[in-house]
């Protein structure tokens, strides 16, 4: 067969240089020579290196990613399409998917997150869903890192920027500082939809002679790989490559979903995805792959941002706000009509063959012919070598005696909740819209997010977590906590988990210790998921959070949504009323490895994680969920970061009204750091009138919940006795404020 | 033609962006800065046959659409 | 009475506008389409809060251009209720139905949390099943909610009384840190001269329930509702 592509433009032959920059391995060049037949041409190189990239692939996490359980009795939808979907009743479900947004808010902080908002977004919309509320899970560098204060408000106002203008209530999610992210932030965001169970689309074309249509802004070059910037000899537009930082515009995003749900009441879609990464030809090609067909797509009538642009440019391109739809033929002015009306481009670019093959044309030549199989399921999958690092031993070495418990436990308390992992995030919160679509029952800065469902009694709860410090010292133990904790917040306001999403932020997969984190922190979540009986819907990998050969902390993001029968059954974390009994649901254990105190008061990031029993653990849930549910509890709120002190501490301030005090005397004997500031898990402290006490013992008892009663509320001060006795007052002042004095305190404009 | 249009809010109406760049401006060391006022600038192609219709023209969008003459002034170059 | 929604291309809040309206007050409420024109038959057009044309430019410059802008024009100028809800609030000052503009906040940050208001005249038919004084809670979530006037204008709203809403704090007090974007004189909501148009940053409709935390907001719509009843009830007697 003859070279393809030869004309109307000039492509740089293909060598070990370009082949190098374009991430593929000799061994996969020779792969891919072998699976054509041929040598590919410039363009058909390009699409290889973006569809075997590890984003796309999945080429190293792959083997062990079918560890997590992903079936369950709502699940509908589990990984491998836009987003997983669950069934919460009354004929509808619930869509969501968690994706990073790493690098890209590390370079430029606004347009990374806004960005990674639109693209999840889109993931959802795409399913047939209206999204009804978003989660995001950040992570900074060190607060006295010079950048952290400018990367912390540019991404906040990014999310902010994007959610707000689209109309999605950011309803929660968690932040947390430390200097293993000082070069590689996180940024995880989540959104939910929902949608009529009868009326799900997903990424497929099938259909010879179907139509596919481009939907959306216009194409230009951002985003397109680093590769291109890589081979000068290319155009004479090179000198004017830019650097490839995509730029979000949430006004056509809203407009795109509008326009997508109103064609999707009708019946002439056959499937549709975003164009994300990889854009138009990770789009073209995965949805021929799940309908087991082929695509042709004129490169020609892409509509166009800017001129003389290549078709490996226009297949590559990660223009953002874009869709590619598969209509049923004679049906495309339908769709187009719908489009107009919103004033969005619809452009038929292509149609859906029999002949299992990837072609692409432009200005009448051939530029692309591949197999679809090639860009899919036979894309390259490794199993990584993974060794445990020489060092873990002495990571996970904590000598306790050499800790000195310090003196004025009040003042650490303080101290504690003051610092930036700890303190409100109110600073962050109220930047994000979270009434938008009036179902918000409980707003940010809960266990949980709780979202009502309309026109049911129903509700949803959502949350995100993860502990990278966990997952370091005990990638294993860090694993199940992750899913664990995530489980315990949606306990805390009364939901029963129906599915999760994750983000597994690593560094690089090349790493034998690395992927040893990798395969340790996903058995662990795959324990956790089976016990607890939490299904994996969705979720991505991102792989490479590593600068100067320093990886960040193995850090899986959990997103986890659960349901609530009866809406007003919910519970929020804070005191009710002077005189309610505080019960520690739980055990209280003499742990310190890798808590925030040892971090924060003695600088150490040691020993081993808290120990779990999963069994416990769902004994916990259980007897919480379940007094809920009869509506014994007046609070309840997770023991995480901070132990007792801090938990304590929030139910007393953190609510909406005047803060409460509380009474407590511990009957343990252990050091009073650990007794405060230890992590312990499988603990909630819950709130009940005294008269419900018999009722709540009868349910800890059945479900083999160990549960004493620690104190009272009441008072002005949170006193634990004798440890500890401070004005709430204080502690609210300290609270509140912490973030935003430590920024002001740099003297950082915000 | 090209216009270059710079609208501005007016005097005595409050700048909060102004003000924040020009304390970033003093934080850097920046003391001779008095003032910063923020403000927009716009780039019009027209297709018009002199530069009395697009003074014209131009007028008539800045009042209409470009500018909001309850707070923020406008000026052009018309090149 | 008939209510209309107005939906702009970027309108995020006309949805619960409607479900507030429809479900929690049993109003007859209709979603009207910015390309269209406004037909007769209405008692208060509504336009909701969001992002018309995304903000570009200045909030609600490009929205007040939408051919149904036209109508509203004409409906108020007839006497219709008009009420502008945030984004809509911005529009209605844009096209010069009510005086003043909205600007950047104060913080120069988007800013969305629960606010007091004050109830400061009960005369008008947006306030009227209020008293004077009274205080709610209502959601903001706005970037450019700060409103200016210039001193001529602000005189003209205090003599005619056109303040309908200040931000104060939970003992109905003013103060610097009750006003959440800067606000002159803690203005959070004006009418017009004839007292048929009425803006404001704050959102009644995500206040009408308790599970959401607060129904106060029906006391706008309910003050709508109340005062198209009397006007009925005027014209059936004559």
């Amino acid at each position: 067969m003859a070279r393809l592509g030869a004309k109307p433009y000039d492509q740089p032959s293909i060598n070990a240089e370009i082949i190098a920059s374009h991430g593929l391995s000799e061994d996969e060049y020779k792969r891919i020579v072998e699976i054509l037949g041929r040598e590919p041409n410039y363009t058909e190189l390009g699409v290889f290196s973006v569809m075997w990239s590890e984003h796309c692939s999945y080429k190293s996490s792959k083997v062990h990613l079918k560890l997590l359980p992903t079936d369950g009795p709502a699940v509908l939808q589990g990984p491998g399409e836009n987003a997983g979907i669950v069934d919460i009743g009354n004929g509808q479900v619930a869509v969501f998917k968690m994706e990073s947004h790493n690098h890209p808010s590390f370079i430029e902080p606004y347009q990374g997150a806004a960005t990674g908002v639109g693209g999840i977004l889109r993931d959802i919309f795409t399913m047939g869903a209206r999204p009804i509320a978003s989660l995001n899970s950040l992570r900074f560098g060190s607060f006295d890192h010079p950048r952290t204060p400018y990367l912390l408000s540019g991404v906040v106002s990014g999310i902010g920027g994007y959610g707000n203008c689209v109309g999605v209530p950011t309803v929660g999610g968690e932040l947390f500082f430390d200097e293993s992210y000082n070069a590689n932030i996180l940024v995880n965001a989540f959104t939910l939809g929902i949608a009529e169970k009868r009326r799900i689309f997903k990424g497929t074309a099938k259909g010879a002679g179907n139509s596919l249509i481009y939907v959306g802004a216009k194409t230009g070059r951002d985003g397109i790989h680093g590769a291109t910037m890589a081979s000068e000899a290319f155009s004479e537009e090179s000198e004017k490559r830019r650097p490839t930082v995509q730029v979000g515009d949430p006004f056509t995003e809203k407009l795109l979903l509008e326009a997508c749900l109103e064609l999707m009441k009708g019946h002439c879609l056959v499937g549709i995805q975003d164009m994300g990464a990889a854009g138009l030809t990770s789009s073209a090609a995965e949805m021929a792959a799940r309908g087991g067909s082929g695509v042709e797509l004129d490169l020609s009538r892409v509509p166009l941002r800017e001129r003389r642009m290549t078709p490996y440019e226009i297949l590559l391109s990660e223009s953002q706000e874009r869709m590619l739809l598969v209509a049923k033929k004679g049906k495309e002015n339908e769709v187009k009509r719908i489009f107009e009306k919103w004033d969005l481009d619809a452009v038929v670019v292509g149609k859906v063959t029999r002949d299992r093959l990837f072609r692409a044309f432009f200005d009448g030549a051939e530029v692309v012919r591949i197999p679809v199989v090639a860009l899919s399921s036979d894309a390259p999958v490794y199993s990584r070598p993974a060794e445990r690092p020489q060092g873990q031993d002495e990571l996970q070495r904590l000598d306790l005696e050499k800790i000195e418990v310090p003196k004025d436990l009040g003042a650490t308390l303080k101290l504690l909740l003051e610092s930036p992992n700890v303190a409100s995030k109110e600073w962050v919160f109220r930047q994000y819209d979270h009434f938008v679509r009036s179902n918000t029952v409980v707003a940010p800065g809960a266990d949980a997010a709780v979202i009502r469902i309309k026109g049911t009694d129903k509700a949803l709860a959502l949350t995100v977590d993860g502990n990278g410090r966990y997952c370091y010292l005990d990638p294993y133990v860090g694993g199940i906590l992750a899913v664990a904790e995530a489980a315990r917040n949606l306990a805390c306001v009364g939901a029963r988990p129906l599915g999760l999403t994750d983000c597994l932020n690593f560094g690089s997969p090349e790493r034998p210790d690395v992927m040893w984190q990798f395969s340790q922190v996903l058995q662990g979540m795959r324990d956790a998921c089976i016990t607890l009986g939490v299904p994996v819907v969705s979720g991505n990998v991102s792989f490479y959070n590593e600068t100067d050969g320093v990886p960040i902390y193995p850090t899986p993001t959990v997103g986890m949504v659960g349901l609530l029968q009866k809406v007003e059954r919910h519970a929020t974390p804070w005191f009710k009323s002077s005189g309610d009994l505080v019960v520690l649901l739980g055990r209280n254990r003499e742990e310190l490895g890798g808590s925030e105190y040892l971090k924060v008061v003695h600088g150490i990031v040691k020993g081993t994680p808290p120990w779990i029993d999963l069994r416990l653990e769902r004994a916990v849930q259980q007897c919480c969920i379940k007094a809920i549910e009869k509506g014994i509890i007046r609070s309840a709120h997770d023991m995480s970061e901070g132990g007792l002190g801090v938990t304590l501490a929030e139910c007393c301030i953190s609510g909406p009204e005047k803060p409460l005090g509380v009474r407590v005397e511990l009957r343990e004997m252990m050091r009073g750091d650990a007794r405060l500031f230890g992590e312990s898990q499988s603990r909630i402290i819950v709130t009940l009138r005294e008269k419900e006490l018999n009722r709540f013992r009868q349910i800890a008892v059945k479900e083999g919940a160990p549960m004493q009663v620690i104190g009272e509320v009441g008072g002005g001060h949170l006193a634990v006795h004798p440890l500890v006795r401070v004005p709430v007052d204080e502690l609210r002042a300290v609270w509140l404020g912490g973030l935003e004095r430590r920024l002001r305190g740099q003297g950082k404009e915000l | 033609m090209r216009v270059k249009i710079f609208v501005c809010l007016k005097d005595g109406v409050l700048d909060p962006q102004g003000k924040a760049v020009a304390h970033s401006l003093h934080s850097l060391g920046y003391q001779e800065v008095q003032d910063v006022r923020m403000g927009k600038y716009l780039e019009i192609s027209l297709d018009v046959p002199s530069r009395q219709a697009a003074e014209l023209k131009i007028r008539e969008m800045c009042d209409k659409l470009l500018a909001n003459p309850v707070i923020e002034d406008y000026r052009f170059e018309i090149e | 009475m008939r209510w209309g929604v107005i939906v702009f291309p970027g309108c995020c809040d006309e949805q619960d506008v409607y479900d507030c309206l429809k479900h929690n007050l049993g109003q007859r409420v209709e979603f009207l389409w910015h390309k269209d024109r406004l037909n007769g038959g209405f008692d208060c057009i509504v336009l909701p809060g969001g992002f018309s044309y995304g903000d570009y430019l200045r909030c609600g410059a490009m929205a007040r251009f939408s051919p149904i802008m036209q109508g509203v024009v004409e409906f108020a100028r007839l006497g219709g209720l008009v009420l502008g809800i945030c984004n809509g609030f911005q529009i209605l000052c844009e096209a010069g139905l009510l005086p003043g503009a909205l600007v950047r906040n104060a913080s120069l940050q988007f800013i969305c949390r629960q606010v007091f208001l004050r109830v400061e005249e009960s005369d008008t038919p947006f306030t009227c099943a209020a008293k004077k004084g009274q205080l709610l809670r209502l959601p903001i979530k706005h970037g450019e909610g700060c409103y200016y006037a210039d001193p001529g204008t602000l005189e003209r709203l205090h003599k005619n009384r056109q303040v309908l809403v200040r931000y104060v704090d939970g003992k109905g007090r003013t103060s610097p840190s009750a006003n959440p974007n800067g606000s002159l004189d803690h203005i959070a909501g004006v009418c017009n001269d004839g007292r048929n148009v009425f803006g404001l940053m704050p959102h009644p409709e995500d206040a009408g329930e308790k599970i959401l935390g607060s129904e106060d907001g029906l006391k706008i719509f309910s003050s709508v509702i109340a005062a198209c009843d009397k006007r009925e009830k005027r014209a059936w007697l004559g």
